[in-house]
């Protein structure tokens, strides 16, 4: 076995082209090495000038989605080992449009982010601190947990189709994280959140593809988490149809 | 409207796979000998199965107008017709169904 | 003062219209989804025995028979085919769909889909028992 794996890196200089090109790195093959290492290789040994995000580098903050020989993932979680002999192909994360090299405009999805309130809303006043916390049994945590899980990586807007072809759907992970408040029996702002989901961009956007939830590396689950909120939002609409009063 | 989708579909898929076997294979190529037209009058004239195979038609049709609008949005790319897209499934959806009380109000 | 302003010019790749040709999930997804169309012509074709035998049991027959010629009978075994692909794909979609619980734990998806497939098995019994049986 070689010592060596190339990297086909997709850079894009929008100072000096107008579409990506390729570029190839060679770095040493090492065992407990993950992609990420491999650029952090070419970063400080070969070619400084390779833009690309990372933090923790191990799964857990979400900064270094890209796409690894066509598939979108955490380049700190895919081991260079899995992709041998190579060559790698290392491109930015698909669907949203690239500033630099590997690093893509997430502003989209931060705009997102906050038009679902993924943050406890309550309709009375908060609760005095000393009055203590808001209790919650293991099974009212369990109703949500899942969905807690998602560390905001965009690797499931990477992967479905809907959203590369719509930038106007909502997506896998603001729903998600919707559906975790939702269900979350401290909050009160599922009516809060009603207009941004129930909008043709919103869950009905979705064809349940079922790539995100392929994609997602933290299990999250994000199709089922769409497809639960349907039922919800469709028996919902036809209740308040079929009881227009009391029923709300 | 996604609920019709659903029921569409659950309905089609417990019912149609055998109806379309015995109807469009089993019967007319022999392997099972149809049932005498009488039998067949019989069955189809009861007021349930009229009713009933009626509501599946309805779905049936409403689910294939749902999904395959959204299949034109996104194979076809054509969300900028959305409203003719809706009109042309549903509206078709919507045509069927009525053919379809029709012919079923009409079994002597 | 800045000596260069930064032009940002990101770029935005183009969606091709054989998208899905891409990978194999997004190949099986758009199958899926076109079944609809052979649920659709399911309809239409129980519409044209329902008429069929309204019309009469010569016509009946007639139907049977147009049923076996060749072009109706490769349309037919694809439509099957695609129906059963409805079927399979539509138990699976609602079992990852549906989360239920029962003491604590979630009823695993396995369950929900089995759940599917033994209604699809007694509600084709009790169709052909109806037809045929008796």
């Amino acid at each position: 076995m070689t010592d060596r794996i190339t990297l086909q890196v997709e850079r894009y200089r929008p100072e000096q082209e107008t579409e990506p090109t390729w570029q190839s790195y060679e770095v040493p093959l090492r065992e407990d090495w993950s992609v990420l290492d491999g650029l952090n290789y070419v970063k400080d040994h070969l070619d400084g000038t390779l833009s690309y995000r990372w933090s923790c580098r191990m799964g857990i903050c979400g900064s270094c989605g890209m796409t690894v020989d066509g598939d979108p993932t955490l380049t700190c979680a895919e081991l260079l080992t899995d992709h041998s002999p190579g060559p790698v192909q290392v491109g930015p994360l698909r669907n949203f449009p690239v500033i630099r090299d590997l690093v893509v405009d997430i502003d989209d999805f931060m705009h997102k982010l906050v038009r679902v309130k993924p943050w406890i809303v309550r309709e009375d006043d908060d609760q005095p601190v000393s009055e203590g916390e808001y209790l919650q049994t293991p099974a009212q945590m369990d109703e949500y947990q899942q969905y807690s899980m998602c560390i905001n990586c965009m690797i499931c807007y990477a992967a479905c189709p809907v959203y590369g072809l719509d930038e106007q759907f909502v997506g896998p992970a603001a729903i998600a994280l919707a559906q975790r408040y939702n269900l979350d029996s401290r909050d009160q702002g599922a009516r809060d959140r009603l207009d941004v989901l129930i909008h043709p961009d919103g869950v009905w956007g979705c064809t349940f593809v079922g790539e995100c939830t392929r994609a997602c590396p933290k299990d999250v689950d994000p199709a089922g988490a769409i497809q639960r909120y349907k039922l919800t939002a469709a028996t919902e609409s036809l209740r308040s149809f079929l009881l227009p009063r009391g029923a709300r | 409207m996604w609920l019709l989708f659903s029921a569409g579909g659950v309905l089609a898929a417990l019912f149609l796979p055998v109806l379309l076997f015995l109807f469009a294979l089993a019967f007319p190529l022999g392997w099972i000998s149809p049932p005498e037209y009488g039998h067949v009058l019989d069955v189809l004239g009861h007021p349930l199965v009229r009713v009933g195979l009626w509501l599946l038609v309805f779905l049936a049709l409403f689910h294939w107008a749902h999904r395959f609008r959204y299949t034109l949005y996104d194979g076809l790319q054509i969300k900028h017709r959305a409203g003719l897209v809706a009109g042309l499934c549903y509206g078709s959806a919507a045509v069927g169904s009525a053919i379809a009380v029709y012919l079923l109000w009409n079994v002597p | 003062m800045t000596q260069d302003t930064y032009e940002p010019r990101p770029y935005r790749r183009r969606i091709s219209l054989f998208w899905w040709t891409e990978r194999r999930t997004y190949l099986v997804f758009i199958l899926r989804e076109l079944s609809s169309v052979f649920i659709a012509w399911s309809a239409v074709f129980l519409l044209l025995l329902v008429r069929a035998v309204s019309q009469g049991s010569d016509e009946y027959a007639a139907f049977l028979d147009w049923a076996a010629s060749p072009w109706v009978l490769v349309l037919n075994v694809i439509a099957v085919a695609f129906v059963l692909l409805h079927a399979v794909t539509w138990f699976d979609l609602t079992a990852r769909a549906t989360v239920v619980r029962r003491g604590g734990r979630r009823v695993p998806t396995w369950m929900i889909a089995a759940g599917g497939y033994v209604s699809w098995a007694l509600v084709s019994v009790v169709v052909a028992w109806i037809l045929v049986g008796a």
